[in-house]
Parts: C-alpha cells; structure tokens; sequence
C-alpha cells in the first residue's frame, strides 16, 4: 500500500460534447485530455501547469469524481477509481478531496462557516456531535483562524479567510490527497504567500500529498517538487522542479518561462 | 499584517455584530410596501375576527329590506337583492376568497417549485420531458384551462381552487428552475458533493435555502392575481355556490342591479381591489428587500456623470504641463442616511505624455475608483466626489458642463477594461462595434467608417482583419478580444490611455504580446497611459513610474526601477517581498515565513 503512488494515471482521455443530436448531427467535440499519464507520489506536491484550455481542470474534476473519465485508467491510492466511484461519493471523498479556486463561491452563502464544515464530519467520518465540535476545533486552529469563524457566513470573511476555510472543509474529510485547482490566484500577493505557507505546513503536519493545479510559474517553482506542463490536453513535459526551471526542454515550457513577467530584467 | 490583523479582528469582532439590515427594516424603508403591509394585516384582522364581530347572518334573507342604500339603519354598507346584510357578507366573502387565493398559493408554490428544482438540478432529458409538459399547460389561456378543469371536476370552492392552483404552477417551475439551473453548477454545490452529500440532501439544504427568496418573491407577486382569478371563476358561477358569500359570486349578484342599486357590485369591487393592490405593494417591497442585487441599487440607474458635491475650494494644478493631473482626489460611495464610505482619499497624480504610469494596490486599495474618477465613470448612486480636482491639460473635468465631460470620453480620454467579454456587445460583430466608437467621435460615412475600423483593427495586429471584422466577440481568443478594446480606446486617437487590469484575465504568454502592443502603440503615438493593475511583473515590464496605493491614499511613487530595486515605504517593501520570483525556487517561502515572524513580533512587541 505504501509503495502504490498517492495517484496512478494512465492514458487518461475526455472528450466534452460530440453526442449525436435529435436529428443525426454530431455536437462539436472538444477533447480535453489526450492520453494523459502522471503518478503523483506519496508526500509530494506535483504542480500541473498550463494555461487556460489545456485540460488541467478538467484533470483536477476528473480526479476528485466530479467528472467521469473517458477512457484510461485511475488509481487513487491504489484502487481503481472506477470501483471507488461505484462505491459511492463518501468513499471517493474520503480518499482525496478539492480546493476550489474560487474560495468564496465553494461555500454556500447562506450557511455558516461552522455548518459547512460539519457536513464531512458527519457524513464522511460519521463522527458523533460532541467529536465533531472537537474536530472543528482543531480545524480552525490548523488553518490559523479563531473560533469565532464559526459562527460567520462566507460574505464576512476576506478572500484568504474564506479560502482557508475551504482549505479546512478539505482538510476534514481526512484524506490524505488533496487536489488544489489555482488555490491560490484569486488573492492578493500577500495573502497568497500566506495560504502557501499554510499548505506546505499542513502537509509537513499531516503528511498530505498535493497535486497543486497552477499558471503562475513562480508560485509553482515555490512549492512544487515536482512539475507537469500541459498543453492541449497532453503532457508535454514532466520534471523535477529544479530541473524543469533550468533547463526547459520542450519548446512550450520555453515560451511559457520566457513570457512569465519578472521584477527583475536580466 | 493585513491577514494577520483582520483574523484578529476577526476574533474580536465576536462582540462587534456586522452591521446587516434585516429584510424587515429595509421592507418598511420602502413607504408603499409599508403601506400594502398595514393594510393587509388590517384587513387580515378584520377577517379573522368575523365570528366575534357583531355581524348578522350574511346569509340570513330579509326580502323587506332588500336592496338598501349604503349607511341604511342597522345595515352599514347596505343590503343585496334579497336583503342580505352586505357588510357581512362582504367581511365572510372576503375571508373565503382570501383563504382560496392563499391556498391556492401555496398549492401552486409547493408542486411548482418542486418541479422547477428537480427539472433544473437534475436536467438532461428529464429536464426537458417536466419542462415540455410545463410548457403545455402554459400553452392554453389560463382562464379556458381553469374553466375546463373545474368544467371537468364540477363547480365549487375546492375545486376552483385546484385548478386556480394548477393553472399557476408553471410561473413557479420556470421561475425555480431558472434559478436552480444556475445554482447547480455552482462550485458550493460540487463542494457539498465532495463533502459526501446524496442528491437529496444538496437540494434541501444546499439548493433549496438559495431558491427560497426567488419562491417567497413569486408568491407574492401571484398571490393577488390568485385572489383575483378565484373571484373571476365565482363571478362566472364557477366557484362559491349560493348562499355562501366570496367577493366573486358577490360581484356576479351585484351586476344585475348594477344600474338600480350599483352599490351591490361596488362594494365587493372595491374590496378586491383594496385586498390585490395591498398585496401587490407588499410583494414588490418584498422582492425589493429580498433581492440582495436590488438591495445594493444595482437597478437605478445611474447617472451619465458621478455625482459631484465637492466640499471647499478646487485645487491647483501643480503640474500645468502634465497631460493629465489628478489633485487631492477624494471619492467615496454614499451608504445612505448621510453615510458616506471613502474609497479614494486626497490621491494627487501626473501622468506627462509618452509616459506610462502604473498604479499598482491590492484589492480593495482605490485604484480602478481612482482610474473611473477621471471622467466621471463611477456609477452614482451610490458613487460621489466629493473633492480635489481633474485636469486634462489646461482644463478642469470635474467643472466642465456635462455635456462637454462626455465629449472627452473616447477622444481625449480612452478606457481599456479588465474582460473584453463583458464590455464588448455580444450580438454585434466587432467590426460594428469599433465603427461605432469611431463615429462617436467623427462624422464619417459608413465606408469611410468601416475603413477606418479595418484599419484599426490591424493597427492592433488582428490577422486578416477584414475577415476577422464580420467575428462575434464569443468566436474570439481573449487575447484577440482585449486587442479590440485596444481598437476602439485608440479610435480617436487619445492624448491619455487608462488601462484597468487588461491583462489579469490573459494566459501569461498572451499577456506578454498584449503588453508588447501597448507598449508599441503608447511610444509611436506619445500617448501617455495610466496601468493599473496588481502584478508587481507586469509594472516591471512597462512602466516608467509607478505610484503604490494602499486604502485609497498613494503610499509611494517613484521611477519602477528605483522603486522595485528600492522601495522606502514599508507597505510596498512587504509587498514586493511578498511576490515570488521566478529562478527563487524553494527560498521563496523560508524567506517569507521570517518576514512573517519578524512583523509577528513587531506586532506584539
């Protein structure tokens, strides 16, 4: 079990539309990943950068089962995704879990911080009500926030506060793979530096693995070990970080690296 | 620090309750709703303490008295055809007709929304097969369908209410549905999903609390047309059976004496209307209290220019020979009540030409309200300037007679925004919608015009423009799209260009090519442009000064090089460090998390 990789993928494809209509017409179809193969190790964070179009979400849904797949295959922790879906969604939730990019639109507006973290306590770790106020207890102190959030609907929080709360929600499944798509581009610098540091310290802490979904290059040199770089659904390239950064191979890693805008010019 | 600090405020802010007006208060701010609720709950009270008023029988026949005036001894408002005291009959009918419209209501609502919210979350064919069938219902007149419905079950209170009920359903399914369409592709959704919820328990308590305004506003808004179309099927004999009073079948007696003793049918009339207009004022406040967008009065429209009410003298220009120069500027949005939030205070700015100023803050920080101060764009209500002064070159925006203000805008002073796809029209071609900013400006004939949007078009480096001008803005990339707002700012060619975030939006690599085109565009025409934006990068890369503001007062300026290699403002140094670097790698963080420390210490130090 401890060999098998956090997750497995093998020439994983997705197709959107392409059904054939009413009257015999095909919809336009656009594939999203074309064999698509990765493994994402145990404890490490593997970035997946790429910009918009190039399937990395629709890999991140994929992953958690928020999408099917079309064709190849998905190991999560060992076990074929498709038996886990088949299980049903609480399995699936409790082996690997999502952040959202967009934090304040992941939370019901009207529901308190305290009721949406409750539900995965309840439903996923089927904890009894005096353990689940523990649990959120220890929550809130593993992603810097008083107690009091608790009690507050998303509106009142700011953009970090509201995302280290979905960082949270994330974190009570208890699984140990996290999916995190862009969770850090729809806040401010400041604030991004510290959600990041929030992340590498929990999965230091918890020995979490991540597969951090990115498009800014230099985020990603931060945190990730290792990079993936897609491209039109396919990856063009995956590497150590160190390595990736140094010496881009593939002419698209290239490009991407040289247009990234920098402090200061060389 | 600001993390850091609004956590604990956050913590503190326990005792503090946010300051949130209940949907009551607001519905009273409103007179007329205010109104439609007094008198509703009046005549509630009215009809509810029918059995213990001292009324006679409203069935009791009196064949001596028939037909009374209004104010006749022992018989306030009169009696009917047969003598029947119409006070009373008036206050029992309107209990009845009033109980049926409610019921109906409610009828209508539950099956209603059902329908909308299974149809709108499960969607797919069986979305199609609820809402085809809703559609045929929809399809026949309402009062020939409710005729046949009550011709089919037979006449009578109940069963005109069912088919008053069934009638109505489909403005509940489509309006429920239409929302919860929306709402089941929300991210919270798939998060509840993740969160290990079944189908069932996501529409109850995810989807259902989020409906449950739109609902609440559709009853009502219908309940007072329901009350109405009860009346309409007793008037028709349909509904209440003789003897039992309900204002219709009132109306119904009353209209064959309508010209002997007119009082009959007027009073129920009145009633009616009295009942129906009563609640339509309550719905409306309540759609009005309800709706957050409405709340916020994203619906009055706002005025052509911000509002102005500068308070002492107008600044000096202190820089005359800047093409645009911004003195003391101090803008803010009205709460109400007198309330006023500032958004941009006592911020000074010189833009020369040829040169291109950056404004860089975080959110939150003033810098698009200060980038649409300039000609006046911020939407007022609830915007307002309140002082400092604009000069464009010699002379003052903020004194100019609207007219001329509006003038500016596109020829002196051009805007390029954050998302092409929301400013750019998306049932016209872009070719039309360039022309049209060119001819704004210049009275041209269509195929100069269209030359000269052509023209423009490849000026922004648009591959076969020709072809490219007859393309909807959806058939475009982003980048391409933002180079068309390009277009149309440099339509007229502009002495100042504002750019607010135009390439947050973009893929890095179409960042770089649309940064390069300003770039080249600004240096051949000596334009001088103001960028604002968030990216530390992208102010690098183009600026030649650049300004750092922090809730809404300017912190530093300074030449970007200086600035980014020196920064003396300790805001802007944490900023800067806050911003990793590409070739920084793994350090990045160890650096920060001391920087973070050491401001952990100051602070409690």
């Amino acid at each position: 079990m401890s060999q098998d990789p956090a997750i497995r993928i093998r020439d994983l494809t997705k197709t959107f539309g392409g059904e054939r209509r009413l009257f015999g017409r095909r919809s336009h179809a656009v594939e999203a990943l074309r064999a698509v193969s990765l493994d994402l190790r145990r404890g490490e964070t593997l970035a997946v950068v790429g910009e918009s179009g190039s399937g990395k979400s629709t890999l991140a849904r994929i992953l958690v089962g928020l999408e099917t797949p079309g064709g190849g295959a998905v190991e999560i922790a060992g076990e074929d995704a498709a038996r886990l879906r088949r299980k049903g969604p609480r399995a699936f939730g409790k082996t690997v879990q999502y952040v959202f990019q967009d934090p304040v639109a992941s939370l019901n507006p009207r529901k308190t911080i305290g009721e949406i973290l409750s539900a995965p306590l309840r439903l996923l770790c089927g904890y009894d009500r005096a353990r689940r106020e523990t649990r959120l207890r220890e929550l809130m102190q593993a992603v810097d926030m008083p107690e009091a959030t608790l009690s507050r609907y998303p509106h009142e929080l700011s953009g970090g506060q509201a995302q280290r709360m979905a960082i949270a929600r994330a974190l009570a499944a208890e699984a140990d793979i996290l999916v995190l798509d862009e969770p850090v581009s729809a806040l401010d610098v400041s604030v991004q530096a510290q959600v990041l540091l929030l992340l590498q310290r929990l999965k230091r802490e918890l020995n979490l693995s991540y597969l951090f979904i990115s498009h800014d290059l230099a985020v990603v040199e931060a945190i990730a070990d290792r990079v993936a770089v897609m491209h039109f659904g396919e990856v063009v390239e995956l590497e150590e970080t160190r390595t990736l950064f140094a010496t881009p191979v593939h002419p698209y890693t290239e490009g991407l690296l040289a247009s990234a805008p920098r402090l200061k010019r060389a | 620090m600001s993390e850091i600090a609004s956590s604990s405020s956050a913590a503190g802010g326990g005792a503090r309750p946010p300051r949130r007006l209940s949907a009551f208060a607001l519905l009273m701010n409103s007179r007329l709703a205010a109104a439609g609720l007094i008198l509703l709950v009046l005549l509630c009270l009215l009809m509810l303490a029918a059995p213990i008023l001292p009324l006679p029988d409203p069935d009791a026949t009196a064949p001596a008295d028939r037909l009374l005036r209004p104010l006749s001894e022992g018989h306030l408002l009169g009696t009917d055809q047969l003598g029947r005291d119409l006070l009373s009959r008036l206050v029992w009918g309107a209990r009845v007709s009033v109980a049926v419209g409610l019921a109906a209501t409610l009828v209508a609502a539950v099956i209603g929304s059902a329908i909308g919210l299974v149809s709108g979350y499960a969607g797919g064919r069986a979305d199609n097969l609820m809402m085809r069938g809703i559609d045929m219902l929809m399809a026949f007149p309402y009062i020939l369908l409710a005729l046949a419905i009550v011709a089919a079950l037979g006449p009578g209170l109940m069963n005109a209410l069912y088919a008053i009920a069934i009638v109505n359903i489909p403005f509940f399914a489509r309006n429920v549905r239409g929302v919860t369409l929306a709402l089941a592709h929300r991210e919270f959704v798939d998060a509840a999903r993740l969160s290990g919820k079944g189908h069932v328990s996501i529409l109850l308590s995810e989807v259902l609390p989020n409906v449950a305004p739109v609902i609440v506003i559709t009853m009502s808004t219908t309940a007072g047309w329901m009350i109405l179309e009860t009346a309409g099927l007793s008037f028709l004999g349909l509904g209440a059976q003789p003897p039992q009073a309900d204002l219709g079948s009132m109306l119904g007696e009353g209209r064959a004496q309508l010209f002997t003793a007119p009082h009959v049918a007027i009073v129920p009339g009145v009633m009616i209307f009295v009942i129906v207009i009563s609640l339509n004022l309550l719905g409306d406040g309540l759609r009005d209290a309800l709706d957050p967008r409405l709340r916020s009065g994203a619906l009055s429209r706002p005025g052509p220019v911000t509002a102005i009410a500068r308070q002492g003298p107008v600044p000096e220009n202190s820089q005359p020979e800047a093409a645009l120069s911004v003195e003391r500027l101090e803008t803010g949005f009205s709460a109400g009540a007198g309330r006023y939030q500032p958004a941009v205070r006592g911020v000074s700015l010189h833009l020369h030409a040829g040169e291109c100023l950056g404004l860089i803050g975080e959110s939150g920080s003033g810098k698009s309200v200060t980038a649409l101060s300039v000609m006046g764009l911020v939407a007022s209500p609830p915007g307002l300037i309140r002082g400092g002064a604009i000069y464009l070159g010699r002379r003052e925006v903020l004194s100019m007679p609207q007219t001329q203000l509006i003038a500016c805008r596109g020829a002196r002073v051009a805007y390029i925004f954050q998302d092409p796809l929301t400013t750019l029209h998306p049932t016209y071609t872009i070719g039309r919608q360039v022309m049209e900013a060119v001819a704004a400006h210049q009275p041209l004939g269509r195929q100069e015009l269209k030359a000269r949007a052509i023209a423009l078009l490849r000026q922004v480096k648009i591959p076969d423009a020709e072809r490219r001008a007859e393309h909807y803005p959806h058939q475009l990339s982003g980048g391409q799209r933002q180079r068309v707002g390009i277009a149309m700012a440099l339509a007229n060619d502009p002495d100042i260009m504002i750019a607010d975030e135009p390439t947050t939006a973009l893929d890095v690599t179409v960042q770089a090519e649309i940064l390069n085109l300003l770039r080249q565009l600004q240096k051949e025409r000596q334009m001088a442009l103001l960028f604002i934006t968030h990216d530390f990068g992208v102010v690098a890369d183009i600026c030649d000064r650049v300004a750092v503001m922090k809730d809404g007062e300017i912190v530093e300026t300074g030449r970007t090089r200086e600035l980014l290699a020196r920064p003396r403002h300790p805001y802007t140094r944490r900023l800067i460090a806050c911003v990793p670097e590409i070739g920084e790698g793994e350090n990045f963080l160890p650096r920060v998390a001391r920087l973070m420390a050491r401001e952990a210490r100051e602070i409690s130090a």
